[in-house]
């Protein structure tokens, strides 16, 4: 396949605005996740908030798009250079040859629950809502692209927890095909009621911060995050680069809200990942799980994991660090991968005590340092939908 | 701009007053009135029974389209990659959701919850079908329909196997409808190829551009094109109902449409 280059990437979630700050956490193993009652809700869990979104303010001209999603979108493409290098690819290549395709699963809800209490007499909803900027699905694209003054493709993705690995596919598709010449992709996705309370529904919510594969985990935590990368064509890829060599989808035909027992649709997704990359399972230095925490779906990840892998592969999740941060997970966990391989370490797994017996995977509890060069990155949702990326640091 | 070239082999259509693409060509094509009656949507026959019980209008109105499209170009539904694609997802369960959670017990239906992710009618689609092929769901507001093209045309150009396209809408009941108003529930579905087949029924090329719409002639249809995002499709498909080939501009995003050239193919399979 035709590799993709990240040109410039970023991440804020609960471990900071930024790279500099989540590679600090990674490094001393910081978990981000807090227990408290966010905004008015009444469950007892923790939670991965990013600190400052309540206070920032979207850009003027850009207003009728305020709500929790877009400003963490915002607050993110403002780190790290990332919005100038967009501007330097754009200037590069043409507003109509960059793209958007962004992953989230809620978008910016939270607007249209609150609006939903402040319904008149009459049940209408206060004049000021603006559903279409907000709520819809598409809301965090439509933003971006107007963000920069794009005329180029755009669309969001949402495809549960699986959503901003995604987008990564998309953008290899259409630069393939030649449509286009670079794509900002990612995810962004925020706090919200209707994905606390329904997880907390399925009885999927821990009460604690959560513990990926420990023999005691009993759910997710859940977290917000925005993570960005801004992709072209890795022809022009130098040493010391990283770029997406492959890109594994699948779908498990299982269940609405479980994943295949045996990790099956995760299995085909790896190895469609290794397949495309021309990959084989020794050359994988480091596997970032989608270790979501809860009982069932860390053992078939697990099950998938090891059907490939074996033992000797070293894994862990960072949801412990970041909460489970939904329909921006993949993203953000690509962006670690990324820092992984930059800096040459396998990240350690946090809050995790005592690994679960039953699972088999060489499953970190500390830093790993050791040269790194492919690392690969599991995402899989609700509705049986699944992504593995691979990311690789280009040789000198 | 480099055009995609890809072969269209067959279709599906649920809609006000068109019960599928079968039974609604006469009607595309100026030969019949259009009359927009309220939408028939069939159950879900292909889920088992106790998953049926469960599912929304989108489930069944993008099961509709998808298997008369699989049926239309003679395709198995068991390895097929899949685009699906919906502006609003399931809107009577968001609005469900948004009630509880605005009352004064928030507890929700963990059967409400797992329907709310945007992606459930592909969940679905996998547990009927069995399919493990990749499979997406998109989102783009107005644009819905030209992403879901979009992605549908380069994911089977780049696979090199066929892939479903589905786009379905549906509207929101109040308060939500006010804001976002959609008249009817409105699913088309294309099964595209990267190569013809002997049941490909035309070639389409596909090139972005920023020209004059295309629109329908038909007041009624016009309507429809213009308030659903999937009835954007409708020129292309009228121009597939009246047997020629042909170029439409269909609407995309803002500055930015999407010019279909469509040729037609003698179909040689049945």
């Amino acid at each position: 396949m035709r590799t993709l280059r990240l040109t410039s990437f970023t991440l804020t979630s609960a471990l900071g605005h930024g790279l500099k700050p989540t590679l600090s956490a990674l490094r001393a193993q910081r978990s981000g996740l807090v227990h408290k009652h966010w905004e008015t809700v009444d469950l007892e869990t923790c939670i991965g908030e990013v600190a400052g979104v309540d206070d920032f303010a979207v850009r003027k001209d850009l207003q009728h798009f305020d709500c929790r999603n877009n400003r963490l979108a915002q607050m993110a493409m403002e780190a790290d250079g990332f919005a100038d290098a967009v501007r330097t690819a754009i200037a590069r290549h043409g507003k109509r040859r960059v793209a958007v395709f962004l992953g989230t699963s809620t978008s910016g809800i939270l607007s249209t629950e609150i609006a939903y209490r402040h319904r008149d007499a009459q049940g209408r909803l206060p004049a000021s809502h603006n559903y279409s900027h907000t709520h819809n699905s598409y809301s965090v694209a439509n933003f971006v692209r107007h963000y920069f003054d794009l005329e180029g493709p755009a669309f969001v993705v949402s495809t549960a927890c699986s959503s901003s690995a995604k987008v990564f596919g998309s953008a290899q598709r259409m630069i393939q095909a030649g449509l286009i010449d670079a794509a900002i992709v990612g995810g962004v996705d925020s706090l919200c009621l209707t994905t606390l309370y329904g997880f907390n529904s399925l009885q999927l919510v821990s009460r604690n911060a959560c513990r990926p594969f420990d023999a005691n985990r009993d759910g997710i935590s859940i977290g917000e995050a925005a993570a960005f990368a801004l992709v072209e064509d890795g022809a022009g890829a130098q040493p010391g680069d990283i770029v997406v060599s492959g890109i594994g989808e699948s779908s498990d035909a299982y269940h609405m809200s479980s994943p295949h027992p045996e990790g099956l649709g995760a299995r085909l997704a790896m190895q469609a990942a290794l397949d495309m990359a021309g990959l084989k399972q020794e050359d994988i230095d480091y596997i970032n799980l989608h270790g979501t925490s809860t009982p069932s779906n860390d053992a078939a990840e697990d099950k998938g994991v090891f059907a490939i892998f074996g033992t000797h592969t070293p894994c862990s999740s960072t949801k412990g660090h970041t909460g489970h941060t939904l329909g921006a997970a993949g993203g953000a966990e690509a962006v670690i991968c990324a820092l992984a391989l930059q800096n040459d370490f396998a990240p350690g797994g946090v809050n995790t005590q005592d690994i679960d017996p039953a699972l088999q995977c060489q499953y970190l509890l500390a830093n790993l340092d050791k040269p790194m060069r492919h690392a690969l990155s599991n995402s899989f949702g609700f509705g049986g939908s699944n992504c593995s990326l691979i990311l690789s640091k280009v040789a000198a | 701009m480099n055009d995609l070239r890809i072969y269209l082999d067959g279709i599906g259509l649920c809609g006000p007053g068109m019960k599928s693409w079968q039974s609604s060509v006469a009607e595309l094509a100026g030969a019949t009135p259009v009359l927009l009656t309220q939408t028939v949507l069939p159950a879900a026959e292909a889920l088992p029974p106790a998953e049926r019980r469960r599912v929304g209008v989108p489930i069944k109105l993008s099961m509709a389209v998808g298997f008369e499209a699989v049926h239309h170009a003679g395709v198995d539904a068991a390895n097929l990659a899949v685009v699906f694609s919906s502006t609003g997802g399931d809107c009577d369960n968001c609005h469900a959701i948004l009630e509880t959670l605005a009352s004064d017990d928030r507890q929700l239906s963990p059967t409400r919850f797992h329907n709310s992710v945007h992606n459930a009618p592909s969940g679905y689609w996998g547990i009927a079908t069995g399919s493990r092929a990749p499979s997406t769901s998109l989102c783009a507001l107005d644009a819905t329909f030209g992403a879901a093209l979009l992605e549908a045309a380069t994911q089977a150009l780049a696979s090199g196997e066929p892939c479903l396209l589905l786009a379905y809408d549906t509207a929101y009941p109040d308060p939500l409808y006010a804001l976002r108003p959609i008249p009817f529930p409105f699913g088309v579905a294309m099964l595209l190829r990267p190569q013809p087949s002997a049941a490909s029924l035309a070639c389409l090329d596909i090139s972005l551009t920023e020209e004059a719409l295309s629109v329908c002639a038909d007041p009624a249809l016009e309507s429809l094109r213009s308030s659903v995002p999937a009835a954007r499709s409708l020129p292309l498909l009228q121009l597939l109902a009246r047997g020629e080939s042909g170029r439409v501009v269909i609407d995309y995003l803002e500055h930015l449409d999407m010019a279909i050239k469509l040729t037609l193919l003698p179909r040689s399979a049945p």
